[in-house]
């Protein structure tokens, strides 16, 4: 055998496995900044719906006075989320967030009883922004699941498999999926 | 355990893609599909005709989907991944708009995409839905419903998106799009081609034209795309509102 051939085979099969290596390596990174990214679009929303809630408490506070524990219980879940997503601890936010949706859709409930503040113009429109959001916040969801899905099954198959654990990718977590998660709290005309 | 619970979430996942997702229909030809044989022919014309000239004149895209029912699945669910499938508006500007209609279920929804949501916020949709659309599908009378949404819809869009410069610069841009995958096909020709002769193939010829072809054949499909819709992936997140008559 040619003596070049058997120094250049070897280094040619090495050359592709780190080209190749790179791909794949590249390919975790992407799948896992574009998790991240999707996380990123879910606070983006939770913010959003965050800062409806001043306004929304200052409307209903108008005709309904007597509820003031439901009214200041969601002042109180929107800061301790601020608190929470300042922090940058995910699950903690995440539980954060969880309880104030549910302390909103409380609130949506009580809200029936008040006929007059139900036709109020202003809070006709915080509704229609408040159900847009909590929308947006279950499409942010799904994707943020799709790309977990996406870079978990990566990380957890040959041959991203192989690098993941040398290189430090962890698995990220998924949204649980919560009774009545997918709908929007029950918000009607 | 852990392999386990991914598993278990996987097959979740598939499963649930399946038992409760009901199928969207793909992107059609004309900008209003009725599924429910409720318009006429020409009222089908007449608002395909306006929807036409809006994007003439502004580059917004708006897409009106008429079917009979959800079978029980949700409306907001239901649209977003309709707005996913048909990717409506220009892409990089998600300028799209869907008017979704669900006959039988009652229900409606306005489904806009990212770069129309200045224009038309949450609120703007509900009202439209609930003062322009609802009272009229009310009376029976869907097509007068459908066009003062659609009037609404553009009367509020209008101003945000001009028919704008960019395309200049679209055109400026393009011979390199286009160059760029010729150029990738003749490079990894040239390399393939390369490693054969290095190699010593025997049938190194045709080998290197088969690999060839099939890399051709991959290459073929950047060129296409047309139909009656121009551009095509609008993104959407959401934005909108839903309402019932």
């Amino acid at each position: 055998m040619n003596k070049a051939l058997v120094i250049l085979i070897p280094l040619v099969i090495i050359g592709v496995l780190v080209i190749g290596g790179f791909g794949i390596y590249n390919g975790l990174v992407s799948a896992q900044e574009e998790a991240k990214t999707a996380w990123a679009q879910v606070e983006n929303q939770y913010q959003r719906r965050a800062d409806l809630i001043p306004n929304l408490v200052e409307t209903v506070k108008g005709y309904a006075k007597q509820e003031k524990s439901i009214l200041e219980e969601v002042t109180r879940l929107r800061s301790q989320w601020g608190e929470a997503r300042q922090s940058g601890n995910i699950n903690k936010s995440l539980q954060a967030a969880q309880g104030l949706e549910s302390a909103l859709s409380r609130l949506m409930v009580v809200v029936e009883r008040y006929p007059e503040l139900k036709s109020n113009q202003n809070f006709m429109k915080l509704q229609d922004q408040l159900e847009g959001t909590e929308n947006r916040i279950s499409v942010e969801r799904r994707r943020y699941n799709q790309s977990v899905m996406n870079y978990n099954k990566k990380i957890r198959t040959f041959p991203g498999a192989f690098f993941a654990g040398p290189f430090g990718f962890e698995r990220m977590s998924l949204f649980e999926a919560e009774a009545g998660a997918k709908k929007a709290p029950a918000v009607k005309f | 355990m852990k392999p386990k619970i991914f598993f278990i979430w996987l097959i979740f996942f598939l499963l649930s893609g399946q038992a409760f997702a009901l199928e969207v229909p793909a992107r059609p030809e004309g900008r209003v599909t009725d599924l429910t044989g409720t318009l006429s022919r020409n009222e089908k014309v007449i608002l395909e005709r306006k929807l036409a000239d809006f994007e003439k004149e502004t580059t917004n895209q708006i897409a009106v989907l008429l079917m009979p029912t959800l079978k029980g699945d949700s409306l907001e669910d239901y649209s977003i991944r309709l707005a996913e499938k048909w990717k409506i508006g220009q892409k990089g500007r998600n300028n799209g708009a869907i008017l979704l209609i669900v006959k039988d279920d009652r229900q409606l929804r306005i489904e806009v995409g990212y770069g129309l949501e200045g224009s038309l916020p949450d609120v703007l949709s509900g009202s439209i839905i609930r003062n322009e659309i609802a009272p009229r599908f009310k009376t029976g009378q869907f097509y007068q419903g459908i066009d003062a949404g659609l009037s609404a819809i553009i009367a509020a869009t209008k101003g945000e998106y001009k028919a704008p410069e960019k395309r200049e610069r679209r055109s400026r841009s393009s011979p390199w799009g286009t160059l760029w995958p010729i150029l990738l096909f003749f490079g990894i020709f040239a390399f393939i081609n390369l490693v054969a002769r290095k190699r010593h193939y025997h049938s190194g010829g045709s080998r290197g034209w088969t690999s060839g072809g099939i890399f051709l054949g991959g290459g073929s499909s950047w060129g296409g795309s047309g139909g009656g819709f121009s551009g095509g992936g609008g993104d959407f997140g959401g934005g909108g509102a839903s309402g019932e008559w």
